[in-house]
């Protein structure tokens, strides 16, 4: 489906081709980001609250389908896990990740928010601190500063998340479907963004990578996803291609009719699963150097609403997989679904800091220290041990 | 051509026609005062939603859908793409380009959105039913428009949310949604900070239960039957069961708290002025906003009487609609309804398709990214291509922008190796992304 081919953007080339009274366009940093490390990371972000009881049911809980009353899935919508927990059958490739050890699932977590706007929500889930607004730069932004600044981060998207933010150099990419421009042209209106700071340090990002598209027609919606998957690990992979990447996708926020075995999440679920398997495929080799983190602002009401739906909760899900993941594994309290166990008596438990995970992940796959795990990257975290042992090499 | 004629067709207005710099010139601020004195909707769009568009493309729908036809979203895609065109088609000639850019923020402000498919036939009617008859209005009415029209009430999900104790609510197993609740108190009144609790967001889920779609004329229509009864307390005060009155009192309610004024100023200031606009404008609009209970025309009026709007000329970045909307402005091109999709398209960013609830981002952080700026280069090229050019690259480029243009900019544009590629580097231009 998608057959376009990463390439150079020509125009680097051509550079200072322009010359005028007002003298040479000037571009620094004209080099290419040194690279300065093989690992990479994808972050996957659920926006809209994706219910983590329905895509990692707690089948042996004794309260499961009492308290999930309505949305509590059939067995022939279950793929064991451990016997405790199962996974939703719409997640096949993630459960065969999981059988295989490369998928690591940390349930009843949340952020330090416990509130229910889902705008504020994913404003900490990105700032990483403890509020809403707290930093106007991303924990991924500030990981790589913490990494020297030479290494840029992507976002896969027509727009920079507010996760990257903070970092020197940035590009985003979202298909196109207009032919590419010419480099003659491009180095002109290079020269006119020359007085515009903001502007032109943007677009000296597209110059670093580019694709030529081939992709006509680009999906709508949530199977766009897929799709975008597949060029991310093209970027991904490239020799001199970003190494922290972000994606979000959407369609979580289900109020109404969410639907069991089949039905709106399921769908979701296919289109997630589908698109981190053709990442992993994209990845080929580079797999085993990879990690993708899959995080969503909050979890939803443990019961099912007046409508077949959930409302917004607090507790749910995330997960990390990579060729090289310690998986196999669900990892943190788990604080049932018990009578008096649930949080303000509607959600499940935050039992686990989504911060360990995260600052885990960091330690561990970029062997950044711990001051800066705790001080800068997630500012006042000290309490929040990170997670050990979640990469086996 | 002056700068005050610039900043008022394009921070105010949606990108100058030709001739309308120079026209403004002697009275930018009367030009915009004069917009807002005689605000009428477009002809064009009035008769639009005369008929019954909406209710003939959803029977279409809901009969397809039962006869599991594969094309039975058609009919609403249809009645959307062709609604989009004449909206577009109208704001590209319109000679009150404040009221749209204003009917514009309001539409954004009480988002819905096509995102969910069953709302698509419904988001231009909205516009014309629940946004442009209070854009000069009072916003109380607006808010109160806007949660009782189904395009809201089946977008945040309230057409089918029931009273627990309702008379349907204890015979069935069915119950409160509160989606919109929450939505009215976090994003169209009193904002996140604005002192609610989850109590209040079920109370006034409550308060609203009731307020659904009659399928037949897919119109408003109050339904005792799935109505919470008995009282209910929002924000410390209590509600007395009175049907569908109990929700527009509150709602009047809300309009008025000061946590409104306060959240409306802001993005209003955003919108006009900075990503971080100063204090002092926000308690200014929030003054005004109170002080008038929320006449929306005597706001608009104190955005154009407000010096800090007219201080940067290009503090901010135009969306991607306002940059394709004054483009076919500039060049007084007609949109196709295939140019059109193509170009929203191509840009990522269609109307009424917000990712949330929350609208389109509204500010130069989530509008410039390297992708955005390249897509935006490679539609310039692509329009350039199909426009006749009847003047001087040049001549275009004093018409859109004479006042802020900058040396680097007029060099490439003379130099351009051909008149498409002249157009298309006034487009492409920094002058020209920004207003």
């Amino acid at each position: 489906m998608d057959t376009s081919e990463l390439t150079r953007r020509q125009f680097l080339i051509g550079m200072g081709a322009i010359t005028c009274c007002c003298g040479v366009m000037g571009w620094p940093n004209l080099s290419f980001a040194k690279i300065p490390t093989d690992k990479r990371l994808m972050v996957v972000v659920l926006r809209g609250a994706m219910d983590g009881l329905a895509a990692v049911p707690p089948i042996a809980d004794k309260s499961y389908h009492d308290a999930r009353a309505g949305l509590a899935l059939p067995d022939t919508a279950l793929l064991n896990l451990d016997g405790y927990f199962a996974m939703h059958s719409s997640l096949k490739p993630l459960h065969t990740l999981y059988t295989s050890k490369e998928l690591l699932l940390m349930h009843a977590t949340a952020t330090p928010y416990r509130n229910r706007s889902h705008f504020d929500a994913q404003d900490l889930l990105e700032n990483g601190t403890q509020q809403p607004h707290g930093l106007k730069t991303g924990w991924m932004g500030r990981t790589l500063e913490a990494m020297g600044g030479t290494a840029g981060g992507l976002a896969i998207g027509p727009s920079i998340p507010l996760l990257l933010n903070g970092a020197k150099h940035v590009n985003s990419w979202a298909p196109s479907i207009l032919p590419d421009v010419d480099v003659d042209f491009m180095n002109r209106v290079m020269h006119m963004y020359g007085p515009d700071e903001a502007l032109a340090s943007a677009l000296k990002e597209t110059g670093t990578v580019a694709l030529s598209d081939a992709m006509k027609k680009a999906p709508r919606n949530e199977r766009q996803f897929i799709s975008m998957m597949e060029t991310a690990a093209k970027f991904m992979t490239a020799a001199d291609g970003e190494r922290l990447a972000t994606i979000d996708i959407g369609g979580w926020d289900t109020h109404a009719n969410q639907g069991l075995d089949k039905g709106r999440l399921a769908s979701v679920f296919e289109i997630l699963a589908e698109g981190i398997l053709k990442y992993k495929q994209g990845m080929a080799e580079q797999w085993k150097n990879t990690a993708v983190l899959v995080i969503t602002e909050f979890g939803r009401t443990v019961k099912a609403n007046g409508t077949g739906g959930s409302d917004h909760g607090t507790g749910t899900v995330a997960m990390l997989m990579g060729g090289s993941v310690n998986g196999g594994r669900v990892v943190g309290e788990w604080p049932t679904l018990g009578a008096g166990k649930l949080y303000e008596d509607r959600d499940l438990y935050p039992a686990n800091d989504l911060r360990s995970l995260l600052k885990g992940v960091l330690q561990q796959h970029y062997a950044i220290e711990p001051d800066i795990t705790e001080d800068i990257i997630f500012p006042q975290s000290k309490s929040i041990a990170p997670l050990k042992g979640l990469f086996t090499a | 051509m002056n700068l005050d004629a610039f900043i008022a067709c394009n921070r105010f207005g949606l990108g100058a026609r030709q001739g309308d710099l120079a026209r403004i010139s002697g009275d930018p601020k009367g030009w915009l005062k004069a917009q807002i004195q005689n605000s009428f909707t477009p002809t064009a769009i009035a008769n639009a939603f005369a008929g019954n568009a909406v209710a003939d493309a959803m029977k279409q729908y809901n009969e397809g859908k039962k006869a599991q036809e594969k094309a039975a979203f058609k009919p609403l895609r249809d009645l959307y793409v062709q609604q989009s065109v004449l909206r577009f088609n109208t704001q590209v000639k319109t000679q009150q380009p404040f009221i749209e850019r204003l009917v514009m923020f309001w539409s954004n402000h009480f988002t819905v959105s096509i995102r969910k498919r069953q709302v698509t036939a419904f988001v231009h009617q909205f516009e014309a039913q629940a946004i442009r008859p209070h854009v000069m209005g009072s916003f109380a009415d607006m808010l109160i428009a806007s949660s009782k029209h189904p395009a809201m009430l089946l977008y945040l999900d309230n057409a089918i949310s029931i009273g627990p104790n309702s008379p349907m609510g204890k015979r069935r197993e069915k119950g409160l949604n509160e989606n919109l609740a929450r939505e009215i108190l976090e994003l169209h009144t009193l904002g996140v900070n604005g002192g609610y609790t989850q109590d209040d967001v079920i109370a006034l889920a409550k308060i609203i239960t009731g307020w659904s779609n009659d399928k037949d004329t897919q119109t408003f229509m109050f339904r005792p039957q799935i109505h919470e009864t008995g009282p209910k307390t929002l924000l410390g005060k209590t509600y007395q069961e009175n049907g569908v009155a109990e929700g527009e009192e509150a709602l009047r309610n809300l309009a008025r708290h000061p946590a409104t004024a306060k959240f409306i100023a802001t993005k209003l200031a955003r919108h006009f002025i900075a990503d971080e606009p100063p204090q002092s404008a926000i308690d200014h609009l929030a003054g005004v906003f109170t002080r008038t209970n929320g006449n929306l025309k005597e706001v608009s009026l104190a955005l154009v009487n407000l010096q800090e709007c007219w201080a940067d000329p290009l503090a901010r970045f135009k969306s991607p609609y306002e940059f394709v909307l004054s483009a076919y402005r500039l060049l007084d091109a007609e949109a196709t309804s295939g140019e059109l999709v193509k170009s929203f398209e191509s840009l990522n960013y269609r109307p009424f398709d917000a990712s949330s609830p929350a609208g389109y981002a509204d500010t130069n952080t989530a509008l410039i990214s390297p992708d955005a700026l390249l897509k935006r280069i490679e539609w310039a090229k692509f329009f350039a291509k199909k426009s006749s050019i009847k003047i001087p690259p040049l001549t275009l480029a004093d018409e859109a922008f004479a006042p802020v243009m900058r040396e680097e900019t007029k060099f490439i544009i003379s130099g351009a190796a051909s008149g498409q590629d002249g157009v298309a580097f006034v487009l492409s231009s920094p002058e020209f992304q920004r207003r």
